[in-house]
């Protein structure tokens, strides 16, 4: 049964070989039973979980349920989740029961979903190994001494583990692609605006994005279909008509073009990655579509500007963290900068303390134009490169990251090394573009996942693509060793 | 040596949304603490604004009534900083792309002259909540009811030289504001408050000298206090080999000075970027002239339609179109009284008066405009005499009431009957025998006078009542009578 992807879960309930609640027992059980090895969920909601579950087998019964009614999922732990502890995977707010839902979540209920509880991250999704969580780092279920990526590495090692049939995820700057990638999953990120940001904790504003983490692109079309709107509450999000994400699955690839940027091929990547990055264009090729190499010049570029933007807006939206209202607070005071030094310096961890310090130098005076005024132009730059090759192409590939799953501890004392990583997947942030993640091959027993991007709003063409490749491959069909 | 002040004003207009510039949360006055901040004035994690754009309207507004340009494109940003009662850590405003742009007003001074001010720019911002310093020992209270609430942060040039010019200023800010309908202008709530940068130089000298900004003054009378302080102050410093220190200022109005709060040095880097969770705002020229078409007739104009229509004088114009409240007051009266001279007159004596005793403002008075135009009407008609009207319009304010009811129910009707008039003069004249020997023998040209005391008498006797000019007429007859 923990095999079975959304959609054949779906069609279970449906069909009665098994209700929502004997779903939900049996996911909880395994939960308790394994994610000792992989410390992917921070908070589980066991008693919601069966209250929501009885409730969607009561709709089922009634003839009255969705088509994602009964279905089990997790959460990362930055949503929003009312009655609940949302910690973001800090110190900070390792007390903070949630008086509301994130809009993402409140649509997941409305639609029926059983949560099954909140999944680790990087803390305040800084990070790409999950190693910076004030509850320990999560593990990949392929390697538990190798890390499962970051910032939604819980939600990647929960579907890869089968802890959880799909969960949510964010992603800043690679947080859904890199961790699916690494953990044999299929990520989605989706344009920005396409999914209301109300509710989920901000890390970098105009960079964050929610989206799916799933077995199957199927699966994260089902997921889509319930997270994207147009919410008021979020300014940011776009009023745009949400189609229907699996309508476009089956269609044929027949000339589909595909442009394979020549600086997703770095001299200091992962040999194996590239080869298998080949064969998996190889497979584009036999389903009609035709490749030619496109150029993103400024994509070197795209980590030092994020590093500006992203610390820049967390100075600032980590804020509100002060000891003052929720959360953590020092101990005794003595006087209003005590209180604010330490309850800040004692609930945060070292990672979100250093991008707080980039981020406020780099606003600072005397220090704006040519830190983050010289940012925003490189971002310019970047979502210009991207626009003008996608006016050639429909969709342009590479590998999600440069290797595969690294040891715990083996970059943490190297933070420009761990940023480095998300080469490929943060121009996505800076442009604003969707892209993708899916299981394309391993790489000494470890996964490796090939990227999909495609243009503004382009998430069913993403998906009809990624189908189609997992029609075609069983690579997303794999599991760990054991599991 | 001579010195010359250089002063420049910020001032913060409250606007008069119904919520807050960002959240749904209500933004009325007095509520218990915190019951009007909800999940996004908290800052509660997740949260994110959705600017009002009733505030947008109100902004643009304004900057049509002071003649600016408007921002086609204005975008907010987040000026960082850390305080117990700013629950973001950092106040959304508009530093770059402000929503107004350059602007000005001209300002009337007491000996007549006019004088333009610019406004270098207003832009829409969110105020902090409260701290409450006091209410609990050795603990400060945070109340968040006011935090996010809308202000329109109003920036002049500086181009005030004196207190007199700077309070001039502001009372013509506060006037635009209120007519507008934006800022319901109450100084004691913190409605609408003021910034004062004040610096000195020597006379002729076009460099400015270092200043000092005073923060948060919230009367008329304050600002001018502080301002004449300050610039005694500088004055003083420099003339004793001091110097100015660039500074932030706070006015203490029980001891009537103003002491520093930060130095430059101290002054905190503020951090501004865009705010990412905003939305630049995009307007273009269909919108501005939706709002023009929307402005009420503004001070300066209903002042000089005042003194074109009324007739008023230039001084009584002034006075009674400074405040909209007060104008429109002052216009039905007139309009009912059918009399602007008479009108101006009340408002601007009786009923000032009554308003100033009793600490209240026009627009909260107790005679109506409708009432106290009712009552001039029957001063015009003859059926009360002024002194009289005085009695019903003290009895208007206490007890309520129209001028009819109030002249009925005390029998205050003016007597014109020449009959009953006659009556209590030939009472008077028979019962005051030696006054009137004393008129009989007077000489001519002091006999006029002499009619006073008669007239006093009749007055009395008729309890006011009686028509003066009937009086006059019939005691001059009586008496000359006598004489010949």
């Amino acid at each position: 049964m923990f095999d079975k992807t959304l959609a054949e879960l779906a069609n279970g309930l449906k069909t009665g070989e098994f209700s929502s609640v004997e779903l939900t027992q049996a996911y909880l059980k395994r939960i308790k039973a394994e994610d000792k090895k992989y410390n992917s969920f921070i908070t589980v909601t066991e008693e919601q979980a069966l209250q929501q579950a009885q409730a969607a087998d009561q709709q089922i019964a009634a003839g009255s349920a969705g088509l994602f009614t009964g279905l089990p999922i997790a959460h990362k732990d930055i949503f929003c989740t009312k009655g609940v502890r949302t910690s973001c995977a800090s110190k900070m707010l390792d007390n903070f029961i949630s008086p509301y839902d994130a809009t993402v979540v409140d649509k997941f209920n409305q639609a029926g979903a059983v949560t099954l509880g909140k999944t680790n991250m990087d803390e305040f999704a800084m990070g790409s190994s999950n190693e910076s969580s004030f509850y320990g780092p999560s593990r990949n279920p392929w390697d538990t001494d190798r890390v499962p990526g970051g910032s939604s590495g819980g939600s990647a090692a929960a579907v890869s583990a089968q802890l959880a049939p799909a969960a949510t995820g964010t992603d800043t700057g690679g947080s859904i692609r890199q961790p699916a990638a690494l953990c044999g999953i299929t990520g989605l990120k989706p344009t920005y605006g396409r999914v209301s940001r109300f509710g989920m904790i901000a890390f970098a504003s105009s960079l964050d994005q929610g989206g799916p983490m799933t077995k199957t692109a199927e699966d994260a079309a089902m997921m889509l279909n319930v997270m994207a709107g147009f919410d008021k509450q979020d300014s940011t999000s776009v009023d745009r008509e949400v189609p229907d994400y699996t309508a476009e699955l089956d269609r044929p690839l027949n000339g589909l073009r595909i442009g394979l940027p020549k600086e997703f091929f770095v001299d200091d990547m992962d040999s194996a990655i590239a080869a298998q990055t080949q064969a998996a264009i190889k497979e584009f090729e036999k389903l009609g579509a035709t490749v030619k190499e496109v150029s993103l010049p400024n994509t070197a570029l795209s980590i030092p500007a994020y590093y500006i933007i992203a610390p820049a807006e967390a100075s600032s939206n980590l804020s509100r963290f002060d000891g003052v209202r929720y959360g953590y607070r020092c101990e005794n005071p003595v006087d209003l900068e005590d209180l604010y030094k330490r309850s800040r310096g004692e609930g945060f961890g070292t990672e979100v303390k250093r991008r707080i310090m980039v981020g406020a130098y780099a606003l600072s005076e005397g220090f704006y134009d040519a830190y983050y005024n010289k940012a925003q132009q490189i971002r310019r730059l970047i979502r210009d490169d991207f626009a003008q090759v996608l006016n050639d192409v429909d969709v342009i590939m590479g590998p999600t990251t440069p290797h595969p799953a690294f040891q715990l501890g083996e970059k943490t004392s190297d933070p420009v090394a761990m940023y480095m990583e998300d080469i490929f997947t943060i121009s996505l942030n800076l442009a604003g573009l969707p892209g993708m993640s899916v299981p394309c091959g391993t790489v000494n027993g470890l996964p490796t996942g090939l990227q999909i991007i495609g243009d503004y709003f382009a998430e069913q063409k993403l998906l009809n693509v990624a189908h189609q490749f997992q029609l075609a491959t069983d690579w997303h069909t794999q599991s760990p060793q054991g599991i | 040596m001579e010195w010359e002040a250089v002063i420049g004003l910020e001032i913060h207009a409250q606007l008069a949304t119904k919520s807050k510039i960002f959240s749904g949360a209500s933004t009325a006055f007095g509520a218990e603490p915190n019951t009007q901040a909800c999940a996004v004035d908290l800052a509660l994690p997740g949260t994110l604004p959705v600017f009002n754009e009733e505030a947008l309207r109100m902004a643009v507004k304004f900057g049509l009534a002071v003649d600016a340009e408007i921002g086609r494109k204005s975008v907010f940003d987040r000026k960082n900083y850390f305080y117990p009662d700013l629950p973001k850590g950092y106040q959304t405003s508009q530093l770059f792309h402000p929503i107004v742009g350059i602007g000005h007003i001209d300002i009337t001074l007491e000996d007549g002259t006019n004088k333009r001010i610019g406004v270098t720019r207003a832009h829409l911002e969110e105020d902090a909540g409260k701290s409450l310093h006091d209410e609990f020992p050795g603990m400060t209270g945070i109340d968040l009811n006011r935090a996010g609430t809308p202000l329109l942060e109003i920036v002049s040039e500086p181009d005030m030289r004196s207190a007199e010019e700077a309070v001039a200023y502001v009372r013509k800010i506060h006037s635009i504001v209120t007519s507008l309908g934006i800022c319901d202008g109450n100084m004691a709530e913190g409605s609408f408050r003021c910034d004062c940068n004040v610096s000195i130089r020597p006379k002729g000298q076009e460099e400015f000298g270092p200043r000092t900004e005073t923060k948060n003054i919230n009367s008329f009378r304050f600002i001018e206090k502080a301002i004449l302080g300050e610039i005694d102050r500088q004055i003083d410093l420099v003339e004793d080999g001091g110097q100015v220190i660039q500074a932030t200022r706070l006015y203490d109005a029980d001891k009537n000075e103003t002491r520093s709060m930060r130095s430059k040095e101290e002054a905190n880097d503020y951090r501004y970027f865009p705010c990412p969770d905003l939305l630049p705002i995009v307007i273009d020229e269909d919108y501005i002239e939706a709002v023009r078409a929307t402005l009420p007739e503004l001070p300066d104009a209903r002042k000089a339609r005042f003194i074109n229509e009324y007739k008023l004088s230039e001084y009584d114009a002034m006075v009674l179109s400074g405040d909209h409240h007060t104008a429109d007051y002052f216009e039905t009266v007139a309009n009912a009284a059918s009399d602007a001279k008479i009108a101006a007159n009340w408002v601007m004596g009786e009923l000032s008066k009554m308003l100033n005793q009793n600490d209240t403002h026009i627009k909260d008075s107790p005679v109506t405009a409708e009432q106290l135009g009712g009552l001039l009407e029957r001063i015009k008609d003859d059926t009360i005499s002024g002194k009289i009207a005085k009695q019903v319009f003290e009895v208007m304010w206490s007890d309520g009431g129209s001028a009819d009811e109030i002249i009925e129910a005390k029998g205050l009707k003016q007597v014109t009957d020449s009959g009953a008039i006659e009556k209590i003069v030939d009472e008077v004249i028979a019962n005051n025998s030696a006054q009137v020997d004393q008129y009989i023998n007077a000489e001519p040209d002091k006999r006029g006078k002499m009619i006073g005391f008669f007239m006093g008498q009749v007055m009395k006797a008729s309890q006011g009542k009686a028509n003066p000019g009937q009086v006059q007429g019939m005691l001059k007859q009586k008496l000359d009578a006598l004489v010949s």
